[in-house]
């Protein structure tokens, strides 16, 4: 039976251990399952679903299948809701946020390797590329990955494969600055929202995982796509290299 | 009509609808303020047209009227990247809000749940 945060002195209690945050966008076919898929592979982690305004049926799927829901009252994207789930880790005194997508795509049994990454690091990101399943992309895209990777790698001083992964792991000290600075902007919740943990000290590695194929399939593999896709990558980049924080 | 009737009018009008929403309190004045003076300075400028004759010949333009145009044109991309500015600074705020409500509102049917188990 999962411990729900009933008042604040319970919740100070049930708050030390990991929460796994799923940011949900209209996933009411899948929302259900991976909750599920979670249960059985990290029973120990608490669960927290952050319904970003979906339309349809995600926040009741998900307060069915018993896991706390955040539902915002409309879409502010993944980076606001992010920062929302990493708020709520902070002030319920976790340790450690992973943070799963709610399409199924990220397989859960790699969240105990994503785990054991913390011992040494503030922040892991689960990589495809890295060794395990078959994800590949081609062209621009191909490019724009491998610019994002030298770069981030380079600033990281470790070799980071996949930086757009959205399947990661960040110790207390990374909480601290994902509840305060979540970038709203395009890709803001994967390169800009590193570059910020990096600038504010927080050493980021990787560890390798495979993904499941999204049920979608082939969105943004069109070359006009893909370029349009390398130059905000790029415009992000560089905002994100340059942009004021206040990172204490 | 001439330029300087058609400036005045203008002025006169910028003035009025000013006063107008200020009244119906759909304009607060830290913004009005800045409309006012705008108004004042153009019926200056058609009271006194060699004022912007004079500023023509100082800054090198040809014509007159491509000098008034020009600070125009600038002064309208001053005040749409100054509101520009201040919908981001909204928009951080409402989203800020979003997830502080989100939270109240778990929290709260957290409490009702475990008060209806208590029962």
């Amino acid at each position: 039976m999962q411990l729900y945060v009933v008042d604040d002195n319970i919740s100070a209690k049930t708050g030390a251990g990991t929460l796994i945050v799923i940011p949900a966008l209209n996933e009411e076919r899948s929302i259900g399952r991976v909750i599920a898929e979670l249960r059985r592979s990290c029973p120990q982690a608490d669960l927290l679903v952050v319904d970003d305004g979906s339309t349809d049926q995600t926040a009741s799927v998900a307060a069915q299948a018993g896991a706390p829901t955040l539902i915002l009252p409309f879409n502010i994207g993944v980076g606001g809701a992010m920062r929302a789930g990493y708020r709520y880790a902070l002030r319920h005194g976790y340790d450690s946020v992973v943070q799963v997508d709610a399409d199924g795509q990220h397989d859960t049994s790699y969240i105990g390797a994503l785990l054991l990454g913390l011992r040494d690091c503030d922040l892991v990101i689960g990589a495809r590329f890295a060794g395990e399943g078959e994800y590949c992309a081609r062209g621009p895209r191909r490019w724009a990955m491998r610019l994002l990777a030298v770069t981030l790698s380079a600033l990281a001083g470790r070799r980071l494969t996949d930086v757009t992964s959205g399947f990661r792991a960040a110790n207390r000290r990374a909480i601290e600055v994902f509840a305060e600075h979540y970038p709203a902007e395009y890709l803001g919740d994967t390169i800009e929202s590193i570059v910020i943990a990096l600038r504010a000290g927080c050493r980021v590695s990787q560890t390798p995982v495979a993904m499941r194929a999204r049920t979608e399939g082939t969105a943004s593999q069109s070359p006009l796509r893909a370029s349009v896709y390398l130059l905000r990558a790029c415009a992000a980049l560089g905002l994100a290299l340059v942009r004021r924080w206040d990172l204490s | 009509m001439t330029a300087y009737t058609l400036g005045l009018i203008g002025a006169a009008v910028t003035l009025l609808v000013v006063f107008e929403m200020l009244r119906r309190r759909m304009l607060r004045e830290k913004y009005a303020v800045f409309w006012v003076f705008l108004a004042v300075l153009i019926a200056v400028v058609a009271v006194f047209p060699g004022l912007l004759a004079a500023a023509a010949r100082l800054t090198g333009v040809q014509v007159p009227a491509n000098l008034l145009f020009f600070v125009a044109s600038l002064v309208l991309l001053a005040v749409n990247v100054q509101l520009s500015t201040e919908i981001c600074r909204l928009e951080d705020r409402t989203r800020a809000l979003a997830e502080e409500l989100a939270m109240v509102r778990l929290r709260q049917d957290q409490a009702e749940r475990s008060g209806a188990g208590r029962r």
